[in-house]
């Protein structure tokens, strides 16, 4: 299980929190249709390390880069 | 080779001899070539393809890569479920072209993979589930599917395990039953298949990472492993939960996230239940295995992992449920649970296709649905492997349907990996 240091809130549950995706496939409103289906549709799916949008339950978005073979959690800011 | 072909005859000989007759069933190969198609991933999947390659399209130069050994991955992690009740026409080609193959299988590859089509029960816990349920058997049905929806009585005859009452935490109203469904001996398919693929030729190279492409201007030419290079005319990436790693090393960004999905298993007990039952408004299931454990699972942990543990959380989850269903597994002791990396690709189907590399082909993204498609997916990658063209069964699970709005989305909750 995951404690994710919430920088609102502190160390909390994993259970707190929704994994949303990856910082790197959020779709921009004036991206191409290309650029667009890259990100809907395509993930780097790295072995290592990644930068990922989480949110939680206090309503906030965090982003969280994270190991996701050792599950480390090296950064957690606010979004 | 061995003990040579399987029978009751050469179990009787072994009997006699103290069972010391048994050689390997399959080789240790070296890693030679070139080959024409080296098939990365040596999992059931892998080990199918390979097999099927060599009986189906005579295509004997074939290798098998594998960064672990036989066995070790999602093929031996998964609950064994073998069905093919899906609701989009697709899928249940697909799903139905191979649950016609395991039928047949253990006397195709001599080899018992303990298919056990002892009926697959999805339970329904309300009004709106049996019209779900009935919408589904008659899709079914209309596709030449066996699909039979049961009423409570008929589910409580069937399943004598479970918490009928009105006041249960969730109340069985009925189910929808596919009785050529049921349970394999997962271990038993991988095996199965190498050894046949083996004796068909098949080099299976064990304990050999991919660790990048041979190119020849655009084009695959083969691995570079942490054994060598090998050299093949075509390359099939066939490494399920690492199917993004693998293809990313060819630079190429997939519609796949990998994510952890647990299983569990108690001591062994005498016989409580002959079928498979799944409740998908809760997301678990359970059966009974041969050697008499209860096995079970329920919903992948939901956020993207590589490693092959999971989260406590989401196995309380399956675990809570299947007890709220059959409260005598309470009793039960759990002995072990353990986790798999699956291939959620961004629909929720599978993948089986051409890369935009000349040489290299993809079949992946199963999602937590991969075993009970193990030798239709392996045959139909071998389709496409030897011809050069896609099956027309496999063809609408091509790379290219995300970009051009062709997805195949059982669940409808788009391109979002963890809200299946």
């Amino acid at each position: 299980m995951l404690l994710i240091p919430c920088p609102h809130c502190g160390p909390r549950n994993q259970e707190e929190f929704a994994y949303e995706r990856t910082l790197d496939s959020v779709v921009r409103l004036d991206d191409a249709p290309d650029a667009a289906v890259t990100a809907l549709y395509t993930r780097a799916n790295l072995r290592g390390t990644d930068h990922e949008i989480w949110s939680h339950l206090c309503g906030q978005w965090l982003r969280l880069t994270r190991d996701r073979m050792s599950h480390a959690i090296s950064a957690v800011e606010p979004l | 080779m061995g003990a040579g072909r399987y029978s009751a005859l050469s179990l009787l000989r072994g009997a006699i001899t103290g069972h010391r007759h048994w050689g390997r069933a399959w080789r240790a190969a070296e890693p030679g070539g070139p080959y024409d198609v080296i098939v990365i991933g040596g999992g059931g999947h892998g080990l199918a393809t390979a097999y099927y390659l060599a009986k189906e399209h005579g295509v004997r130069r074939v290798a098998v890569v594998e960064k672990g050994y036989i066995g070790g991955g999602n093929t031996g992690r998964n609950t064994t479920i073998v069905r093919s009740n899906y609701r989009q026409p697709q899928l249940q080609r697909l799903l139905d072209y191979s649950l016609k193959l395991w039928h047949g299988l253990s006397d195709d590859l001599n080899y018992n993979v303990m298919f056990s089509p002892r009926g697959a029960l999805f339970l329904g816990h309300s009004d709106a589930d049996m019209v779900k349920l009935a919408e589904r058997g008659d899709a079914l049905i209309a596709m030449g599917i066996d699909a039979e929806l049961m009423d409570r009585d008929a589910v409580a005859r069937l399943v004598p395990l479970l918490d009928m009452g009105r006041d249960a935490r969730w109340p069985i109203e009925g189910g929808l039953i596919q009785r050529r469904g049921g349970t394999a001996r997962h271990d038993a398919v991988a095996w199965g298949f190498a050894r046949a693929a083996d004796s068909l030729g098949v080099d299976i190279i064990e304990n050999c990472e991919v660790t990048g492409f041979l190119r020849d201007g655009g084009r695959v030419t083969g691995v570079r492993t942490t054994r060598g290079d090998i050299a093949a005319g075509r390359t099939a990436i066939c490494v399920a939960g690492n199917s993004g790693h693998v293809a990313g090393l060819a630079g190429i960004k997939l519609p796949i996230e990998s994510h952890t999905l647990q299983a569990w298993v108690t001591e062994p007990v005498k016989p409580m239940i002959d079928t498979v039952v799944m409740s998908q408004t809760l997301h678990c299931y359970f059966s009974q295995s041969d050697k008499g454990g209860m096995v079970g699972g329920g919903d992948p942990d939901f956020f993207p992992s590589y490693a092959q543990r999971g989260a406590p959380m989401r196995l309380e989850d399956s675990i809570a449920q299947s007890i709220a269903l059959a409260p005598a597994l309470s009793r039960l002791r759990m002995v072990r649970s353990w986790a798999g990396v699956t291939d959620m690709s961004f629909d929720g189907s599978p993948i089986i296709g051409e890369m935009p590399l000349d040489g290299l082909y993809i079949n992946g993204g199963w999602c937590y649905g991969g075993f009970k498609a193990t030798p239709g997916s392996g045959r139909l990658y071998a389709h496409l492997l030897a011809t050069g063209e896609s099956h027309p069964i496999a063809a609408p699970f091509d790379l290219a349907r995300f970009a051009q709005g062709r997805t195949i989305d059982e669940t409808g909750s788009g391109p979002m990996p963890q809200s299946r």
